[in-house]
This record gives structure tokens, C-alpha cells and sequence, in this order.
């Protein structure tokens, strides 16, 4: 039996609508030339579906297709954004403000810009994980050039208001970076009606190919970066090596999909999340991680107490899901994000990360809900934290030896 | 995590029927419960907390594992090497016992470098399971 794969969070399967256009651009059969070859047919036509293509990310987000450039993926573009923008406006100031459950490639990237002289603030979150707009207005001071904050949490599915948080940044004339890698074709996103200067795409989270994403640079007001690839001066300047003619239409292909099947995919995910929780809700000892209420459902988070994250995911051998438990981690240590939430370290050991997409059924649902259940119970069969807890002993005032 | 088949082996039979893999405890007013030897290693914090259980008995004059129980909370090669020590463990002398090396059950688990550590809880386990027998012991005969 092929697992159920609950992990659309982490990466999604290429949409075979996508796959068929992505085709059509590699064989001398099809249209492979170079979209930067000015001089033939062969280029004018990677130029045609290269920009048709950006045409379909500008179109599910709401802006003008000549803001949007193409990157080799999310990652790219954070580093574009944030140290384009650090570098190219760093005569202005060097403060950067984010927060502390973003991804890593918008932190690594900051403890990257404080080893060469800027400063980081790194906003705390609330108990459900969100970034609270006052909090982001505090932060700012008169020698801060950029926010980056992402949209949708990876890890607990919860969502920041870049709306409101657009609004304080645009009055006082700083730019707002916003990390769109999850967010993207799940929820709506209007970037003429917001204040956003810079977002970043990622393809393989929405059913297109990996290695492929774009970042969206506002015009009016312009947005100006530096550049950190250089060479050919394709992308404007901004982004210098050879338009990957198939990565690009696959990207363009699974945003227009996203576009057309935006609601009814959340209608179903949404439809899922409430199925899964139904189901599980009346275990004992059980804890939402983020907003139960508000969160994006196709990232749900929950932890199991008294059973490692790592041993459950051992057990549900035929889903495939992830934890923020350090054992499934290479560093070891347990979810920064779930640590940020204030939560003990033992709920972060405990979680389990249930994210559901486009191929879901509803039968995989059912599924699930009946092996977490036995799974759980089994390990806490075996739990000597399970015990002390139905034997009435407060774990918390055990001296535990490390 | 990529395991072999040895642990994932010993992780599921645990999981099904954890009374035949000695999943289990002892607590006080049991029978026999003077014979008792606990030790609990790890923290919860940690991700890790085994709890080993042993009984001892005077066989010809010799202290020996008459048999185990343990629990554990952790990740999957945690609970194997609880499972694994149980096995090494019975029918052995304390001073058999005492000699248990965690290296002894990376080996027979083939556990990967990462998971060295919960062969290292195993082996503190039975130290602190023997030593508290031992102390107990003490007591029991000095009340005698």
C-alpha cells in the first residue's frame, strides 16, 4: 500500500495538467529555445509562453505581470528580497524587523545580514502564533528599511494580518517583505488593494514543479534591490541566468489552476480539517497548535501528550505526516516555531503536523482519525508519562536528570 | 530517519503486544515488590524517558534478573533499545548486569550515529535500576 501522504505542507505532487504543458517545452519537437534569443522563432516563442506564464502569477495575486520575477524557488526570493533590499537601502538604515517562527530562509538569511552589520529584531508571536500589528509598529524605528514576516505559517497554518501590517510599514515609508510560499492559491491575495512591496512565490507548494518560484517587486511606489546574481541581465538586471522555459510555464500553469480552483480546493481542505478534528477531538490530553479557529486549515497542528512525535509518526506507517519533535530533526532540537508559541518543550516533542491538499480524500480522513487513535493509545500503553499522569503526578515538579 | 529492520522490527512487535515484549510495571504493595529495582532516565524536555523496572532473586547465593519490565517515551530506536536491553537483561546476575555496554545494543540494533544516545539511556537505565535494588537491599538487611 502507497502511504497517504499528509504532508502537501512540505511539498505538493505536480498537477498532471501541469506536467503536460511542462512537456512541451524540452524536446526539439517542442518549443525549447531560449527566451532570451532575440534573433529567431525558437526564442520569440519562449519569450511568448515565458511571459504568458507571468502573466498567471500576476493574475492570482493581483498585480501587473512586469512586478513579477522568476527565481529558482521561495528560498531565492526571500534572499533577493531581504538582502536586495538590506544592501540597496542600507545608506538609508541598517534594521531589519521580523519574527521568530519564520521559515528558515528568511532567518538564516537575517543572521546572515547581522554578521555583516545589520540589526534584527525578532518579533515574538502570540500563544497562537500569530504577529499582532501593534507589536510589528513598536518595533519599527527611524533607521528600519524592511518587515518580513510571512503569510501563512508552515508549521501551525496560522495567518498574519499583511493587510493591516502593510498599512503601518507603508506610513511610515517602510518596505514590507511578505513570505507567500504557503499562502499562495490557498487564500486570496490582492496585492493592488494592499501595501506590499515584496513577496515571495514558491511553485512545488501549489501543485507545480520544484525549483521554480518568483518574487513580486512593486513599481509604484518603486521598490528598488540589489541584485546578488549576475550575468546575462535577464529578469531586468535583477535576477541574471537563462529563463528555464518548462520550470516557468509549470509555474505559470499551476498558479492559472490555483486561480480557476482556489475555492473549491479550500472548501475541500477546510471540509477535511474539520473531519480530522472531529474525530480526534475527544481524546484525552490532546492540543491544538495555532488558531483552531482561524488558522488555514490545510496545515493542522496538534499535539499528543505523553507520546514523541517521532514514535507516533513511526506508527502511522502508512500516513505520511511530520513532526516538530527534535528526533525527526537533523539538529536535534524540537520546532522553534512550537517553542515561540510558549509552549513546554514535551508538546513540541508531541506534535504532529497534518497537512492536506488538492489528491485528498476523504476516505484518507477516515482513515487517519482511526489510526492516530490506536496509534496513540499504543504508545501510551507503553508511556511512562502516561502513567505518572493517570497515577495523578504533576510532571512538571519532577527533577528530571538531563 | 532511515532504520533498519531490526529496529522497526522490535518498535512494532512492542506496539502489538507490549505485554509479551515486557512493557510494564511494578508499584508499590505489589508481591514481591521489595525485590523491585527502578531506575527512570531522561526528561521529558528531551524527548527521551525510560523507566526500567527489575526483580531480583538469590539463586545458590547469586543476585539474579529474574525478570524486567520497562516504559518508555521517546522515538522509535528508544523504545527498541528498552526492548533490546529487557532481552539482554533477563536471567543475567547483577554483576552480569552491571557490565552491559550500550555499544552491545547499537550493534545488535544497528542503530544510526544520530540515535547512539538511546543505547546510552538503556545502559544508564539498568545502572540506575541495579543501584537502587542494591540500596534498597541495604536497607532490608540492615532492618533485618
Amino acid at each position: 500500500m502507497k502511504p497517504i501522504y499528509l504532508d502537501y505542507a512540505s511539498t505538493t505532487p505536480v498537477d498532471p495538467r501541469v506536467v503536460e504543458k511542462m512537456q512541451d517545452c524540452l524536446t526539439f519537437d517542442g518549443d525549447f529555445g531560449n527566451a532570451g534569443s532575440r534573433s529567431h522563432s525558437f526564442g520569440w516563442k519562449a519569450e511568448e509562453l515565458v511571459e504568458e506564464a507571468r502573466l498567471n502569477v500576476a493574475n492570482l495575486v493581483s498585480c501587473d505581470p512586469r512586478e513579477i520575477i522568476f527565481t529558482s524557488g521561495a528560498t531565492e526570493s526571500d534572499n533577493l528580497a531581504i538582502k536586495g533590499a538590506a544592501y540597496f537601502y542600507k545608506n538609508k538604515g541598517k534594521h531589519i524587523v521580523t519574527s521568530k517562527i519564520e521559515h528558515k530562509a528568511v532567518l538564516d538569511t537575517c543572521r546572515q545580514l547581522e554578521k555583516e552589520g545589520f540589526e534584527v529584531t525578532y518579533l515574538d508571536v502570540d500563544e497562537n502564533g500569530s504577529i499582532s500589528p501593534e507589536i510589528v509598529k513598536e518595533a519599527l524605528r527611524e533607521d528600519t528599511t524592511l518587515v518580513s514576516l510571512m503569510h501563512i505559517n508552515n508549521e501551525i497554518g496560522v495567518i498574519n494580518d499583511i493587510e493591516k501590517i502593510g498599512e503601518i510599514t507603508r506610513d511610515k515609508g517602510i518596505l514590507f517583505h511578505v513570505d507567500a510560499a504557503q499562502s499562495a492559491g490557498k487564500i486570496p491575495i490582492n496585492l493592488d488593494s494592499s501595501f506590499i512591496d515584496l513577496m515571495s512565490f514558491s511553485a512545488h507548494k501549489i501543485y507545480g514543479p520544484k525549483g521554480i518560484g518568483a518574487l513580486y517587486i512593486r513599481r509604484k511606489p518603486r521598490v528598488r534591490l540589489q541584485a546578488l546574481f549576475h550575468g546575462g541581465g535577464q529578469e531586468r538586471g535583477i535576477r541574471a541566468g537563462t529563463l528555464p522555459t518548462h520550470q516557468i510555464v509549470g509555474l505559470g500553469e499551476s498558479f492559472r489552476l490555483a486561480k480557476e480552483e482556489i475555492d473549491s480546493d479550500f472548501k475541500k481542505i477546510n471540509s477535511f480539517k474539520k473531519r480530522l478534528y472531529e474525530g480526534l477531538k475527544d481524546m484525552e490530553e490532546i492540543y491544538v497548535n495555532g488558531d483552531l479557529e482561524n488558522g488555514y486549515p490545510g496545515i493542522f497542528n496538534l499535539s499528543f501528550n505523553y507520546v514523541e512525535g517521532e514514535s507516533l509518526i513511526m506508527a502511522l506507517k502508512n500516513i505520511a505526516v511530520s513532526s516538530g519533535s527534535a528526533c525527526t530533526s537533523a539538529s536535534l532540537e524540537p520546532s522553534y516555531v512550537l517553542r515561540a508559541l510558549g509552549r513546554p518543550d514535551e508538546l513540541a516533542h508531541s506534535s504532529i503536523r497534518f497537512s492536506f491538499g488538492r489528491f485528498t480524500k476523504e476516505e484518507d480522513v477516515d482513515f487517519t482519525v482511526d489510526l492516530v487513535k490506536t496509534s496513540v493509545q499504543q504508545l501510551r500503553e507503553i508511556s511512562p508519562l502516561w502513567e505518572m499522569y493517570l497515577d495523578g503526578v504533576d510532571l512538571s515538579k519532577i527533577e528530571w536528570a538531563s | 530517519m532511515a532504520y533498519s529492520n531490526k529496529v522497526v522490527d522490535k518498535f512494532e512487535k512492542t506496539l502489538k503486544d507490549p505485554k509479551a515484549a515486557s512493557v510494564g510495571r511494578w508499584k508499590p504493595g505489589d508481591a514481591d515488590f521489595d525485590k523491585v529495582g527502578t531506575g527512570i532516565v531522561g526528561a521529558p524536555a528531551c524527548g527521551d524517558v525510560m523507566k526500567l523496572q527489575i526483580k531480583c532473586d538469590d539463586i545458590d547465593g547469586v543476585k539474579k534478573i529474574v525478570d524486567a519490565k520497562f516504559k518508555t517515551y521517546g522515538c522509535g530506536s528508544a523504545i527498541a533499545s528498552s526492548g533490546q536491553l529487557i532481552d539482554m537483561l533477563k536471567g543475567k546476575t547483577l554483576e552480569e548486569a552491571k557490565e552491559i555496554c550500550n555499544q552491545e545494543i547499537v550493534d545488535i540494533l544497528e542503530l544510526p550515529p544520530i540515535k547512539i544516545h538511546c543505547s546510552v539511556l538503556a545502559e544508564e537505565a539498568i545502572k540506575k535500576a541495579i543501584n537502587d535494588f542494591e540500596s534498597n537491599d541495604e536497607i532490608r538487611k540492615h532492618n533485618q
